[in-house]
């Protein structure tokens, strides 16, 4: 196996497959897009070259500022009621529930498997007011509140698809930081408990700390996610009411398919993927110091 | 880093590849493929329009079973909300159907026309010679709005508000002759607790028609078309008082709650209910109307009038806004005679086939007797025979990015969160 994989040239014949699709479908679309931020147009009327046109709209474009800042907005929020929510899960399986957590996980899990759409069709209905009022407006006026129309502004709109995506992912989060919180030797747990730690001490001081590696990986993974959402928001609210709860992919797609301007919606692409990189980055360095810190024990 | 073969091999395949794809990219776009002929007759419709592929098929199946024969129909359908995104990938992709949906803004098709996707009828028609079957108001529609005859009437509607006339009758209200008469009608009607106008916030363009309407009754018939020629923008103060007339039926709540997630149906059903008064539609409208499953007030209640007129106002009651819907254009690249011969035995036959089966006034001579045409539908009949100055809508003359923009922030028009100020900045910007 060693010698196989040792050598060079068989390790590339047995990747080049795999690598020309994942050029032909990936890269080679991402090179283009880049290059179609110096130019305008579209696919029917052809396309003209404009120079760094797009990027001067780009910076006076108070619509694209509004997505830019509802994308961090919304990536902050869910990230960390994600990989909060996530965690205590975990902490409940692990000390709570212990053996019978088999199978509250998987009920918790369950979300993540089914497709956006149907989970946004669902919310939909859930915090609808018209024609009907939904499960929770009908709680709201039962408990002597008034209905809310959760559609008709943004925030209320942002707090209906944070709840989604939060209630989505809790479960894929809690299972992922599970397979953490175990790795944690039962001998450390114990020595803790034995030097008077319990409860929340135990979390703050042993816990927590053995468990940053995974903990930061779920952040970054769930940033990435966050930042693209498009999705979820999309069969929600289509970017609506107007365009205030559009993240950047959706002004992305309205740009370049709805209004024909390839150009525009490639500029846009590009400063989302430029955020990404700039968060990537910025999480790898500030991981990178924790780990060596806890390198040798 | 060590300039090694491997490295400098390395770059120059990047640089190799960036090159490459960039030319492609330059050189794509723009060049539709010519010279393929179809191999069945395809359509494409918006999902929302359910007749236009019933009559077809039942076309297909009848009058026009030769044609279907040689070319078999294919039917093909999506959201309306997708249309446009829909039409720009197949036609940059040359792979258009046969027959389309035109854009949701007429500023597409003249943008197809140029690139030479779509068939001009006046010489297609012209050269089968059946350029007489087509109703000439419907054809003069057409042109104002597409710049040419490029589309086909499969329908012509006339909108205006339909109400209840049992409601009415039952909180003592006449049919509003004015703007402030429809204004009180409704202040009565929210007091006797029924819901004044039925209205579909997602959609959008049931509001905005609102505007349009106000906007055309009190500036006149060619309002929008000033906007349009740059003579007026939609920021002077008379435009913006329009969009605050209907925000301020918004403001008073007589759309309901939630205006901005009821959908159509949903606002169809509200009207056809009971559940509210007034409900501004076209005469596209009469096929669930006349549909007893579906109308539950029964025909006789329903009552149909043209939007008020405004007190000293330039425009008056009896200019009908009049559309053709959302008609269907024809690749141009798929006119052959297999195509032809189809697209003959459908100018010949829609008009009677859809007004029979459907209760649908399309814009097509009629060539057959229909019997039992059913009131309402010969109350339209009689309504477009009558009329004679029409007016476009809101978003007639608007670019694609205008037209999304009004139908997006309609429905926080009406619930307060915009301004009619705000609103019509924002649609003015995209213009």
């Amino acid at each position: 196996m060693k010698n196989i994989l040792g050598d060079r040239r068989a390790a590339f014949v047995l990747l080049a497959p795999a690598l020309a699709v994942y050029s032909v479908i990936m890269l080679v679309p991402v090179v283009v897009s880049l290059g179609y931020t110096v130019f305008e147009g579209n696919a029917i009327s052809g396309f003209e070259f404009v120079g760094i046109d797009n990027f001067v709209r780009l910076i006076g474009d108070a619509r694209a500022h509004q997505a830019l800042l509802f994308t961090l907005k919304y990536a902050l929020v869910v990230t960390i009621g994600q990989v909060v929510v996530g965690y205590m899960l975990s902490l409940l399986y692990v000390f709570g529930l212990k053996r019978a957590s088999s199978v509250v996980r998987t009920l918790v899990f369950f979300p993540i498997v089914m497709p956006t759409v149907a989970v946004a069709l669902l919310f939909q209905q859930l915090f609808s007011i018209a024609p009907t009022e939904g499960v929770v407006n009908s709680m709201l006026a039962g408990f002597g509140g008034v209905p809310v129309d959760w559609f008709g502004d943004g925030g209320s709109a942002f707090v209906v698809i944070a709840i989604m995506d939060i209630w989505r992912s809790m479960g894929f989060y809690g299972v992922l930081l599970y397979a953490g919180l175990v790795d944690i030797p039962e001998d450390v747990l114990e020595s803790a408990r034995l030097d008077g730690a319990s409860g929340w001490r135990l979390v703050r001081h042993i816990v927590l700390p053995l468990s940053l590696p995974v903990l930061i990986s779920s952040i970054i993974f769930s940033i990435n996610g966050t930042l693209k959402v498009f999705d979820s928001v999309m069969a929600l609210t289509s970017g609506g009411p107007g365009t205030s709860t559009s993240p950047l992919t959706i002004s992305v797609f309205d740009h370049a398919f709805t209004y024909g301007e390839y150009g525009y919606g490639s500029t846009l692409a590009m400063l989302l993927t430029i955020i990404c990189l700039i968060v990537t980055i910025f999480i790898f360095r500030g991981s990178r110091r924790d780990l060596t810190k806890d390198g040798p024990r | 880093m060590t300039l090694t073969r491997k490295t400098l091999t390395r770059g120059a395949m990047a640089v190799v590849a960036g090159t490459s794809a960039f030319a492609l990219m330059a050189c794509s776009g723009g060049g539709g493929g010519g010279g393929a002929s179809a191999d069945a007759f395809s359509v494409l419709t918006n999902v929302e329009n359910a007749e236009v592929p019933a009559v077809l098929e039942t076309l297909a199946a009848g009058a026009c079973s030769d044609q279907a024969d040689t070319l078999p129909l294919e039917l093909e359908t999506t959201p309306q909300t997708n249309l446009d995104q829909q039409l720009q990938l197949q036609a940059g992709q040359a792979a258009l159907p046969v027959l389309f949906s035109a854009g949701n803004a007429p500023s597409l098709t003249a943008e197809l026309a140029d690139a030479g996707h779509v068939a001009d009828f006046e010489q297609v028609l012209g050269d089968l010679g059946i350029a007489d079957q087509i109703e000439p108001a419907a054809v003069s529609t057409i042109e104002s709005l597409y710049g040419g005859f490029r589309a086909l009437p499969f329908e012509y509607n006339v909108e205006g508000i339909w109400y209840n006339k049992q409601i009415f009758a039952d909180n003592g209200i006449d049919e509003p002759q004015t703007f402030d008469d429809m204004v009180a009608a409704a202040e009565t009607l929210n007091d006797a607790g029924v819901q004044p106008f039925s209205a579909s916030g997602e959609q959008g363009w049931p509001i905005t028609r609102l505007i349009s309407s106000y906007i055309f009754r009190d500036l006149g018939p060619d309002a929008m078309q000033k906007v349009a020629d740059g003579e007026a923008e939609l920021t002077d103060p008379e435009y913006v008082a329009a969009a605050q007339a209907i925000a301020d039926l918004g403001a008073e709540g007589w759309f309901g709650k939630g205006v901005g997630s009821i959908d159509m149906a949903t606002s169809e059903n509200q009207f056809l209910n009971g559940s509210a008064a007034m409900f501004y539609m076209g005469s596209w409208f009469l096929s669930g109307l006349n549909d007893p499953e579906m109308n539950q007030i029964g025909v006789e209640n329903v009552g149909f009038m043209p939007f008020p007129a405004v007190e000293g106002g330039a425009g008056d009651r009896s200019q009908l806004a009049a559309n053709v819907g959302l008609p269907l254009t024809m690749n141009a690249n798929l006119v052959d005679d297999d195509t032809s011969s189809w697209l003959e035995c459908i100018v010949e036959n829609y008009g009677a086939t859809a007004l029979e089966q459907e209760n649908r006034v399309s814009g097509f001579a009629l060539n057959d007797e229909v019997d039992d045409v059913p009131e309402l539908t010969s109350m339209v009949q009689q309504q477009v025979a009558e009329t004679e100055t029409t007016v476009l809508w809101f978003e007639a003359l608007f670019s694609a990015e205008a037209t999304t923009t009004s139908q997006r922030n309609a429905a926080p028009l009406v619930t307060g969160s915009l301004s009619a100020e705000e609103f019509m900045e924002k649609v003015q910007a995209d213009l």
